[in-house]
């Protein structure tokens, strides 16, 4: 568990009255299919992170313009106003019946599902239960980040053990509140699941893998090959009530210990919570020896 | 005339042959060009489900067996949102279920098409008050039999379309399981202008993009209703959409004694008084065809020269409500119905019969006691003596 530490010092001030020649505006550097760089998340949220990668992936893939989203409720609906997407706002819970609906009648289309852990794993467990075991061809994304943001920070089904939120005080204890559900994990395991993956966006590694997860979810879903999805451990220090700068090394020491990054089924084969973690190791020893030897770039 | 429906090879049934209430009911809603149905099975609408999944992918359209009510109604939602015509339902305990949905689907103006082949008539309320949270109402067509049925249902995916309302289609047992001699013949309604709130996700990426939603977004730079304005919008829509009342009225020009009844307890009505005229009695009925709008004005003017007013409803009496608000005190209004199912709840009661409906409205027109409904003794409530006084 992270302890709270005073803020950093400050580094250096940047000298800003005259920008470099090769200097982007933050405007040339939003996803086309972003209406407006704005946004109105906490500091530190990882939501936005993630519109980000999505966004990209289907504008790479070419699949903008048969591209529908179906959007959930949570503090993520607020970008069904600055997505340049064709969208229908779902109620909490529902987006994967809806997407269903809008997948069958328009099956040449890239239907896709943006929920939060409340969303999807407390109020709308069954509907993307069965949206999976359907092999319905849409993707279905999770912002995981174990809690009720939106609300004020409340324990979701997907809260870990000890986690400590506004109605779970001293912690979520198993013996009074249960265990967590590890949905990546459940849905792998659907007949009709063909490709399921579980990213973050806590630093700049798994930012790159979860953009990679994104277009293998697209791809696969353009194939029509079944149900694809991707869930992404996002940072909410605003619901975790910890300081902005803990929320990547919270994640990674809490919830990214107990909902395990990576692919959970490629082509239809599952991989085993034991590969993952063999998967993890590696490409963090990787990245030890490669910082030993004079970094990344080395 | 029309470009709204769409032509259904097989579908449609020119030569009269017998046939299923919810067959007709299905086969009407294909001819109207709904291609996308989702549901759950449940007594007595189950074969509207089974019809449906037969039928519809001979059309190329789908049929869903849905994990739940819950699922049925989002996955009709997302039909909708393409601009497709699609429908679900169940019996009023299924629709209970859906009503979150029913709510917003309202309010985000998609044109959905609602069986409830309800058990009984008790879901009146349900059906006519909105039914779940928020401003709104949905029209609501009783069809007294399966004929009635295939022009009503016809009639509400155009009125869905045309108000972006949903439109319920209030059936029963009888409605949904006899067989009746009839034909399937598609009705042309007058054109409607093109969906282009729909989305197909050709616009993603334009810099215009759609939004289908019931909270009042809409995509930055683009026009906003905002919560407030969407249900204030759908509040000034409401009394446009009462337009559509419909009613059949008979024997009413010298009735001493008026029967308001909808559905498939109007037809024993019907047979009834015309039974009771023959005899020389000066007795008429009101059939709400709508029961939402409510045929207002029709009782207004019925109860104006009438000495009594009757309402035959199988339920603990909920239309009497409207035919109150109707009759506007000029006659008196009676309740003449009661509970009857059967012992399931599922069917059709004791107290459906050409016999005893007679003896009920005859009571009425006479200023006699009503006849005692069928199980009340065996069944009925006995007050406990602490119930006896109104607490103060």
């Amino acid at each position: 568990m992270t302890t709270t530490s005073a803020p950093p010092p400050p580094g250096p001030i940047l000298e800003t009255s005259t920008a470099p020649a090769d200097a982007r505006r933050v405007e040339q550097l939003k996803p086309d299919l972003l209406l407006s760089p704005e946004h109105h998340m906490c500091p530190g949220c990882g939501e936005p992170l993630v519109l980000r990668l999505f966004l990209e992936a289907i504008e790479e893939l070419g699949l903008a313009t048969r591209s529908i989203a179906v959007v959930g409720i949570g503090c993520y609906t607020s970008f069904s106003g600055s997505m340049d997407v064709d969208l229908v706002q779902a109620l909490h819970g529902r987006a994967p019946s809806v997407a269903t609906g809008v997948k069958r009648m328009l099956p040449d289309s890239i239907v896709f599902t943006l929920q939060g852990d409340g969303d999807m794993v407390n109020e709308g467990l069954q509907e993307v239960i069965h949206t999976a075991a359907r092999g319905e061809k849409v993707t279905c994304i999770l912002l995981n980040n174990g809690v009720f943001g939106e609300t004020g920070g409340h324990m979701t089904a997907t809260s870990v053990i000890g986690q400590r939120t506004k109605n779970t005080l001293d912690g979520r204890d198993a013996d009074y509140h249960g265990y967590p559900i590890l949905i990546g994990d459940l849905i792998a395991q659907l007949e009709g699941a063909a490709y399921v993956a579980r990213g973050s966006v806590h630093n700049a590694g798994a930012v790159a893998r979860t953009k990679k997860m994104f277009r293998r979810a697209f791809e696969t879903q353009a194939r029509g090959d079944g149900f694809t999805f991707v869930e992404v451990l996002t940072m909410c220090p605003t619901g975790w009530f910890i300081p902005t700068v803990e929320g990547p090394g919270y994640l990674h020491d809490t919830l990214g210990e107990v909902h395990i990054m990576g692919e959970l089924k490629v082509d239809g084969v599952v991989h085993t919570t034991e590969q993952l973690h063999a998967e993890n190791a590696a490409r963090a020893a990787e990245m030890e020896a490669k910082l030993a030897a004079g970094g990344i770039d080395a | 005339m029309s470009t709204t429906t769409v032509d259904a090879p097989g579908i449609a049934v020119t030569e009269r042959r017998l046939m299923e209430g919810s067959e007709a009911l299905v086969r009407a809603s294909i001819v109207a060009g709904c291609r996308f149905f989702a549901g759950y099975p449940m007594t007595p609408f189950t074969e509207v489900l089974e019809h449906f999944a037969r039928l519809l992918p001979e059309v190329g359209g789908v049929c869903i067996n849905a994990e739940s009510e819950l699922e049925a109604v989002g996955m009709a939602w997302g039909a909708l949102s393409t601009g497709a015509r699609a429908a679900t339902g169940s019996t009023g305990q299924g629709l209970s279920l859906m009503q979150e949905s029913f709510s917003e689907i309202t309010v985000a103006e998609l044109p959905l098409v609602i069986f409830n082949m309800a058990r009984g008539q008790q879901d009146y309320f349900q059906a006519t008050r909105g039914g779940g949270h928020g401003d709104y109402r949905h029209i609501v067509l009783a069809p007294q039999d399966a004929q009635e049925g295939i022009e009503l249902v016809q009639l509400a995916f155009h009125l869905a379309d045309k108000w972006r309302n949903p439109v319920l289609i209030y059936g029963d047992y009888l409605l949904a399981h006899v067989q009746e001699a009839v034909t399937v013949e598609r009705i042309d309604f007058p054109e409607l202008p093109p969906k282009d709130w729909a989305v197909d996700g050709s616009r993603t990426g334009s810099g215009l993009s759609g939004t289908v939603t019931s909270l009042g977004v809409g995509k930055i730079g683009q026009f906003e209703f905002g919560q407030e304005g969407k249900y204030q919008y759908i509040a000034t829509k409401m009394p446009l959409m009462e337009r559509e009342v419909r009613v059949e009225t008979g024997y009413l020009d010298d009735a001493e004694t008026v029967v308001v009844a909808f559905g498939t307890p109007a037809k024993f009505v019907k047979y009834a008084i015309k039974q009771l005229r023959a005899d020389g009695h000066r007795v008429g009925y009101v059939r709400p065809i709508t029961l939402w709008p409510f045929p207002y004005d029709a009782v207004r003017e019925a109860a104006a020269g009438a000495r009594r007013v009757g309402s035959f409803e199988m339920s603990g009496g909920q239309m009497i409500d409207d035919v109150r608000i109707g009759a506007a005190g000029q006659a008196p209004v009676h309740f003449i119905g009661g509970v009857s199912t059967d012992q399931s709840g599922f069917g059709v009661g004791r107290m459906l019969d050409v016999v005893d409906v007679t003896a009920r409205i005859l009571a009425l027109h006479e200023g006699g006691e009503q006849p005692p409904v069928p199980g009340y003794e065996t069944y009925g409530y006995r007050i406990q003596p602490h119930q006896m006084e109104a607490t103060r």
